[in-house]
């Protein structure tokens, strides 16, 4: 079920560091947001506290809080690894897992984490994931053969089968589309699309045409100088952020005037 | 702008006489390095091969014909130049001395390891790094003097078992496995890592089946080649668990025969002394002996590095298409 993510005054720091400096949004269940801005303004950086993947990183924390459906994903009782299993995320380099098969590939989530499955669920599994994916019809006589095998594209689209069969909740992309080539881009644009029936959609990207085209909300990060936080500068319909932005430094980054 | 045309070369940058010249002068130099490192590889193989065939074509009744009584007998009740005697109790000695070893070696250097690249920082990761690296520096005879004297004080003085050499073996296994697992480790694509946590799995599990599991090709070279590397050892098995001419299947109790000490103990026997026409003797039977333990130990190697290579290659992990 998709769900809805409130963020409240986020600051997120690496070590001592103020990364990202008070952020406050709201995303609505069903939508396309996406997260414009320039490289180093900390909107990957703020993509990942979204399901705690920053933590990987040493040293790094939060202070507010990001509520999900009512419930914050900080409050001390939640366990960061459940997180990461409602909130799914794909990256912006493929990564499949090299030592799996295409089938292993898609259901890695769910066999590692709850081992054994019966040959028939894995089978429906694996289909309704790569459907999903919109790859089914392009490697079903070869769903033993390696991730690696299959081209850019079709190993990104491989990832987010591989993120939507264990069901999440919110799909966060960080630039998932920057190692493609156009037509692989527009076949995850088409993608994204179709997963906005199912699931909430957050995507980090540079290609501003792409946030255009694919999403409702746009968020635009921006930075002062380097060794100053990120800021959420303004956050709007999209369409009113490509005609009518209410910030001037929103209006110059899209227009490209900026630096 | 000046007109410099195609035709021009010196535009370019003209290949000169010298750049051809240092070029062949290189390549000449590579091909006799490689030539240079050859020959010892080569010259051992030959020596060990055609010394090592000797034993095995001399049978217990003096006859010289190809036979395989060397790999089948002990050493037990073989005297003087007697052409009898093999290596069976040296072949288990090493199997049951270097298993043990690899049991203590491959899980505390494979930990060790897992430590250092995924959970290990600030000082005690230092720590376990500086000290694999002065393990690694560490004279195989006093790994020995070691491991017998930490026996003498559990079990009394004396005490030599193949236990006692695999302790030894440990002693010098353990840092050549963590510093090979430890690079394969930390060849696997942090990305993959991340791939793991964002579906939701537990590090235990990510490090288990993503990190391992793709390693896992590289680390069993390294474990093989650890292996390789200690079953060679003489000096601290001379120490630890002596000689015996004759079979013993029990780890934890008695001397026990291994080849390099086999080598050493016939070479050291000397040619053997002929007085008695009226029995069978081969005065260099002992040299013989010696020689053909050197090949079977070199063949026992050369074993372990292809076992190496076929699992590296089944498990590494899959680009084709």
């Amino acid at each position: 079920m998709a769900k809805r993510i409130d963020v409240n005054n986020l600051n997120v720091y690496y070590g001592g560091f103020l990364a990202v400096e008070d952020v406050s949004l709201a995303i609505e269940p069903n939508s396309v947001t996406a997260l414009i801005g320039p490289s180093g303004c900390g909107k990957s950086t703020f993509l990942r506290t979204l399901n705690r993947m920053h933590e990987v990183i040493p040293g790094a924390r939060v202070e507010g809080e990001v509520l999900m459906d009512g419930t914050n994903l900080y409050d001390s009782s939640v366990d960061p690894v459940a997180v990461r299993r409602h909130v799914g995320m794909v990256f912006q380099r493929p990564n499949p897992f090299p030592t799996m098969s295409i089938a292993e590939n898609v259901i890695a989530g769910v066999k590692l984490n709850r081992g054994r499955m019966s040959k028939p669920d894995t089978e429906e599994l694996v289909e309704a994931s790569l459907r999903g994916a919109n790859l089914w019809d392009e490697v079903k006589d070869r769903l033993g053969k390696p991730g690696s095998s299959l081209s850019g594209g079709q190993q990104q689209r491989l990832c987010i089968a591989r993120a939507i069969a264990i069901k999440p909740d919110v799909l966060l992309m960080d630039e998932p589309c920057s190692a493609l080539d156009p037509i692989s881009t527009l076949a995850i644009e088409d993608l994204i699309q179709d997963l906005k029936e199912s699931y909430t959609i957050v995507i980090v990207t540079h290609n501003m045409q792409q946030a255009a085209r694919v999403s409702e909300k746009t968020g635009f990060f921006n930075i002062a100088g380097t060794g100053k936080p990120g800021k959420l500068i303004e956050m709007d319909d999209t369409t009113t952020i490509f005609s009518a932005p209410s910030e001037k430094a929103t209006e110059d980054y899209i227009s490209g005037r900026f630096g | 702008m000046t007109d410099r045309t195609l035709t021009d070369t010196s535009a370019l940058g003209e290949l000169t006489y010298r750049r051809k010249f240092v070029n062949s002068g290189m390549t000449v130099l590579v091909y006799i390095a490689f030539a240079v490192a050859l020959i010892p590889l080569v010259w051992l193989s030959y020596t060990v091969l055609t010394r090592g065939v000797d034993r095995f074509m001399v049978n217990s009744n003096g006859d010289h014909v190809f036979n395989l009584e060397f790999l089948q007998q002990s050493m037990r009740g073989v005297f003087g130049g007697s052409p009898e005697g093999g290596i069976l109790h040296a072949m288990w000695g090493t199997v049951i001395i270097t298993g043990v070893a690899a049991l203590i070696s491959i899980p505390i250097g494979l930990l060790t390891s897992i430590y250092l690249v995924e959970y290990g920082k600030g000082r005690l990761k230092s720590a376990v790094t500086f000290f694999v690296d002065v393990m690694t520096g560490i004279p195989s005879i006093v790994a020995g003097l070691f491991a017998y004297a930490l026996f003498a004080i559990l079990f009394g003085p004396g005490t030599k078992t193949a236990v006692t050499g695999a302790v030894a073996l440990s002693v010098l296994m353990i840092p050549v496995v963590v510093r090979a697992s430890e690079e394969m480790l930390r060849l696997v694509p942090n990305e993959l890592r991340e791939a793991s946590y964002a579906l939701g799995v537990p590090k235990y599990l990510t490090v288990l089946k993503i990190v391992i599991r793709t390693a896992f090709a590289g680390i069993t070279t390294g474990v093989t080649l650890a292996i390789a590397r200690v079953i060679g050892e003489t000096a601290p098995l001379l120490i630890a668990v002596g000689v015996a001419d004759s079979l013993n299947f029990n780890a934890f109790s008695g001397r026990m025969m291994t080849l390099p000490v086999y080598i050493v103990s016939e070479w050291r026997k000397g040619e053997a002394v002929c007085n008695n026409p009226d029995v069978l003797c081969v005065p260099e039977i002992t040299e013989y002996r010696a020689w053909a333990a050197a090949l079977v130990l070199i063949l026992i190697v050369m074993a372990l590095n292809l076992v190496a290579r076929l699992i590296s290659k089944y498990f590494s992990p899959k680009t084709g298409r």
